[in-house]
């Protein structure tokens, strides 16, 4: 299983840059763990390291759209963006543009050289007060049923919580007890590599916007995510799930997600508040994988199922699920981690 | 109103006192431009300033588009002169960002305000409104000398070290904690003082024309009769008035949070981080309406000249900019949809920054409705007019998508917001601004432009910002982050585009300084009123340059 030797790239932490002057908050490089334990290969296909399709979820070369959508809240919002106000706003720049054409054209001094006098017309002044009132109102209402619908999750099944650093993320399931750190994944020829590190391939994504460890969700489930931050501001960000939230230090901010259960995948986002100098490079990574795959996953990390207690019955709650029981690392509970998720609910 | 004449006899009489001159002496070289007291003196410096600081700011958005072109870092690691590069990784990244604050700054605080109030303000206020002079011309003098030690401030914090690099990488908008314990060194300090400066002198200076266009407007020259130039700069210079002195509170809150141990927007000493953004932002959206406002009144002026026709719906036009400014102290906060906001101050946010929608739809008409039935002729001014209305509309169509807190978790911080506020500031203001140089350039200068060469610029121009600018939007929905100095590949070909745009805009703005250089210097004479029947201001009474010291009989306004 490739997940363990993935917490290696931990070490790709520029833990030089990290401890850099002038960031007296960055002292939380210290908790990405050093598991280095070098270099067994990522099998890539496997859940946490699928193969990403470059046709969803990432940029498209030369695209002028709002990247695929894969939850309800996104296809509202992309609906009521591609439909709704991309038609109003082309028809009023076009508008104008045709007044303004027109009147050059009709008005221009060859054609007209006797300028008329008239500066007022009250029943066309309430005209153009009244009419943009009503195309706003048009734009406002769904924009305000969007807004509801955002604030309306159903109850969570997953929770994630998710910190800012200067300049990585790290991602914690308080209630499975997993948690661990995410870094950009560096190009091959990267002069800062050290030998042996593991750098980005395409099996990992593009340039820029791949990262050694991503955060996986089952999808069709709703996942709450409880974002914060420990140094500066930071903003999570994933485009496809029209997801965007800061993390504040100090603060934690909920949003939530479900993703359509046909879109299993890999999404990318990035860091979206200018947090310091590697503000670009803190990319956001999230593979989206079936409820079963999911638990085979939290169990590869040696977190423990829902319904199992903590650290105890582990193994029976393994063996409970429909899921081919996988080897049970006791060693990797974490009850602290439960109880701090229990806070970051409250 | 009957004290105005005595008001202006006496600013004569003192004049005269210390000069025992005529109206039109002007004193020696040094006295004249350093320790000015004439309003068309000490906005022919700030007009100047503006436009050192807008090569300075453009020259920074050259840097920006250059290192932008292709996939990779390419143009950081070299040493720039403001900053510099190296070989570190992290300090070739923060001086991106330090690229990007100097950029946001300059233009900002260094190019369009000055150039709007303090430069036209200046020139055109007192003009207008048929008074001699500035209310407190002295006051006027150190609202523009201010500015000096403000952008030095500004530009020598790009050589201290500022955190990870050399400056502060903040962004313009200084967002604690970034700027507080994640900017160690004293770049941010000296950022915070040249804005402390800056908003000194704007407060200044607008306390100046408040009480110049309150008292001193000609006999006869209502309120309702001023100039839509001179109410765009009483509406404009009362927002600043209001929305300053939070900044200052604000970045003086960041100062202490510094270097004094106070915990204003620190968690951990129950700060609040958030805090800042309300404050900042609560001046920072009036901020924009006062970076556009007097271009409104410019383009009305402009309109109505070129069409030969009054205004059209001038009470509709000068509350349509009041309204602006009132509503614009209330929707503060669209800028901050993704702070974590409670769903019921996101529809508020969202409803009211719609409404704005609404004043400037009432201006776009009224400027066509201007021009309809006219006599339009397309002197260079017209064109950047023309140009401001189309493109200020697209700019304001792409503001109403942003409004919706909705949507904006998905277009917050891309490079849609990029191209929303470019094509309003950018394509809105800076067109504005090159209209209002053109239209009055005759009269400050006394010099005709070169026709031509304008109309050559404008195309330019026109080509070049809509090709920087309008593929942005096809970044932001691709979502492109923004303040990042390298993207995805899959990113690459609109950034090229926008990167040639740049270089066609650079072209144009070229072309701009040949004009100006050769028609200051072999331009035709140009007459009192260049532009026939349809300027009827007064300015276009006085002679091209007007005399030094103008009115000392007060024309009378019917």
């Amino acid at each position: 299983m490739g997940w363990a030797i993935a917490l290696a790239a931990a070490g790709l932490t520029p833990a030089a840059a990290q401890a850099q002057a002038g960031s007296p908050a960055t002292k939380a490089t210290a908790a990405a763990p050093a598991a280095a334990s070098a270099s067994a290969p990522i099998v890539y296909g496997s859940v946490g390291h699928q193969i990403p399709n470059p046709k969803i979820g990432m940029p498209q070369p030369g695209a002028i759209g709002i990247e695929e959508q894969v939850t309800p809240i996104g296809h509202e919002a992309e609906h009521f963006h591609n439909v709704w106000l991309m038609f109003t706003i082309t028809a009023i720049s076009i508008f104008v543009l045709g007044l303004l054409l027109y009147v050059i054209v009709r008005y221009r001094r060859g054609a007209h050289p006797t300028p008329s006098r008239n500066t007022h017309n009250t029943m066309i002044e309430v005209v153009w007060t009244l009419v943009p009132v009503l195309i706003l109102v048009s734009i406002a209402i769904p924009s305000i049923r969007l807004l509801r619908h955002q604030y309306t999750p159903p109850p969570a099944d997953v929770t994630v919580k998710i910190t800012g650093h200067q300049w990585y993320w790290s991602y914690e399931y308080p209630d499975l007890g997993v948690s661990f750190d995410s870094n950009i994944l560096k190009e091959k020829g990267d002069p800062t590599l050290k030998p042996g590190d593991r750098y980005r391939t395409d099996n990992d994504g593009p340039p820029l916007l791949a990262a050694d460890e991503r955060m996986v969700l089952p999808a069709g489930k709703v996942v709450k995510f409880i974002i914060t931050a420990d140094d500066v501001i930071h903003s999570f960000s994933v485009p496809a799930f029209w997801t965007k939230l800061d993390a504040n230090p100090g603060q934690l901010n909920e949003t939530w997600a479900k993703i359509d259960a046909d879109k299993t995948g890999v999404y990318f986002g990035q860091c979206s508040e200018l947090c310091g100098a590697r503000h670009g490079f803190m990319p956001i990574n999230v593979e989206v994988v079936t409820p079963a795959q999911f638990q085979q996953w939290i169990v590869s990390k040696g977190g423990t199922l829902p319904g199992a207690k903590p650290a105890a019955a582990q193994a029976s709650a393994a063996a409970a699920k429909p899921q081919p029981a996988q080897a049970a690392d006791a060693n990797a509970a974490k009850p602290a981690a439960t109880n701090q998720a229990a806070t970051a609910q409250n | 109103m009957s004290t105005i004449p005595a008001d202006a006899l006496k600013l004569k009489e003192h004049e005269a006192h210390h000069a025992h001159h005529d109206a039109d002496h002007k004193p020696g070289f040094f006295v004249r431009w350093f320790m000015s007291t004439n309003h068309k003196d000490i906005g022919t410096l700030y007009l100047i300033f503006a436009i050192v600081a807008g090569v300075i700011g453009g020259g920074i958005s050259g840097i920006m588009r250059w290192e932008l072109m292709h996939p990779g870092i390419q143009v950081l690691s070299h040493a720039w002169p403001i900053g510099a590069g190296s070989a570190n990784f992290d300090e070739q990244l923060h001086h991106w960002n330090v690229l990007i604050t100097a950029h946001g700054l300059i233009m900002v605080f260094f190019m369009v305000m000055p150039a709007m109030i303090g430069g036209f303000g200046n020139w055109f206020v007192p003009l207008m409104i048929g008074a001699p002079d500035m209310a407190f011309p002295r006051m006027n003098n150190i609202s523009f000398w201010l500015l000096i030690p403000s952008f030095l401030l500004l530009l020598g914090s790009t050589m201290v070290p500022g955190g990870s690099g050399l400056g502060a990488g903040t962004g313009w908008t200084l967002y604690a904690p970034l700027s507080t314990s994640g900017s160690a060194g004293p770049a941010v300090d000296m950022a915070i003082f040249s804005l402390h400066l800056a908003g000194a002198s704007s407060i200044l200076g607008a306390i100046n024309f408040i009480t110049t266009i309150f008292n001193m407007r000609a006999p006869g020259m209502t309120l309702h009769k001023m100039p839509l130039f001179v109410w765009s700069i009483l509406v404009t210079v009362f927002l600043l008035l209001l929305a300053l002195p939070v900044l200052a509170g604000a970045i003086t809150m960041l100062l202490t949070d510094r270097n004094f141990g106070t915990t204003f927007f620190d968690a951990s000493g129950g700060g609040n981080v958030v805090l800042y953004q309300h404050l900042f932002w609560f001046f920072g959206h009036p901020e924009v309406y006062i970076l556009i406002l007097p271009g409104f009144g410019m383009v009305s002026q402009i309109v109505a000249t070129f069409s030969r026709k009054p205004v059209f719906g001038y009470l509709g036009m000068a509350y349509a900019m009041v309204a602006i400014g009132v509503v614009g102290f209330v929707v503060w906060a669209h800028h901050m949809f993704t702070t974590g906001m409670n769903v019921n101050e996101k529809m508020y946010f969202t409803a009211a920054t719609m409404i704005i929608a609404v004043p400037t739809g009432v201006k776009i008409f009224s400027w066509i409705a201007t021009m309809w039935g006219g006599s339009i002729s397309f002197e260079t001014p017209m064109l950047w007019a023309i140009g401001f209305i189309f493109l200020f509309t697209v700019g304001g169509v792409t503001g109403v998508v942003l409004a919706n807190g909705g949507v904006d978790n998905y277009m917050h911080d891309t490079y849609y917001v990029v191209a929303h506020f470019h094509y309003v500031l950018s394509l809105g203001a800076v067109f504005a601004i090159f209209g209002g140089f053109y239209y009055w350039f005759p009269k400050m200068s006394g010099k005709m432009y070169n026709e031509l060469l304008g109309k050559i610029h404008f195309f330019l121009m026109f080509i070049g910002v809509n090709l920087v600018f309008f593929p942005q939007h096809f970044l932001g929905l691709q979502n492109m982050a923004r303040r990042i100095p390298d993207y995805t590949p899959a990113l690459a070909y609109w950034n090229k585009v926008s990167t040639i745009g740049y270089m066609v805009t650079v072209a144009g703005v070229a072309v701009f300084f040949v004009n100006l250089f050769w028609s200051l210097a072999a331009g035709k004479k140009a007459p009192n009123n260049p532009w026939g029947e349809g300027a009827t201001t007064l300015e276009w009474t006085l002679s091209s340059p007007p005399p030094f010291h103008q009115y000392s009989t007060l024309p009378k306004i019917d």
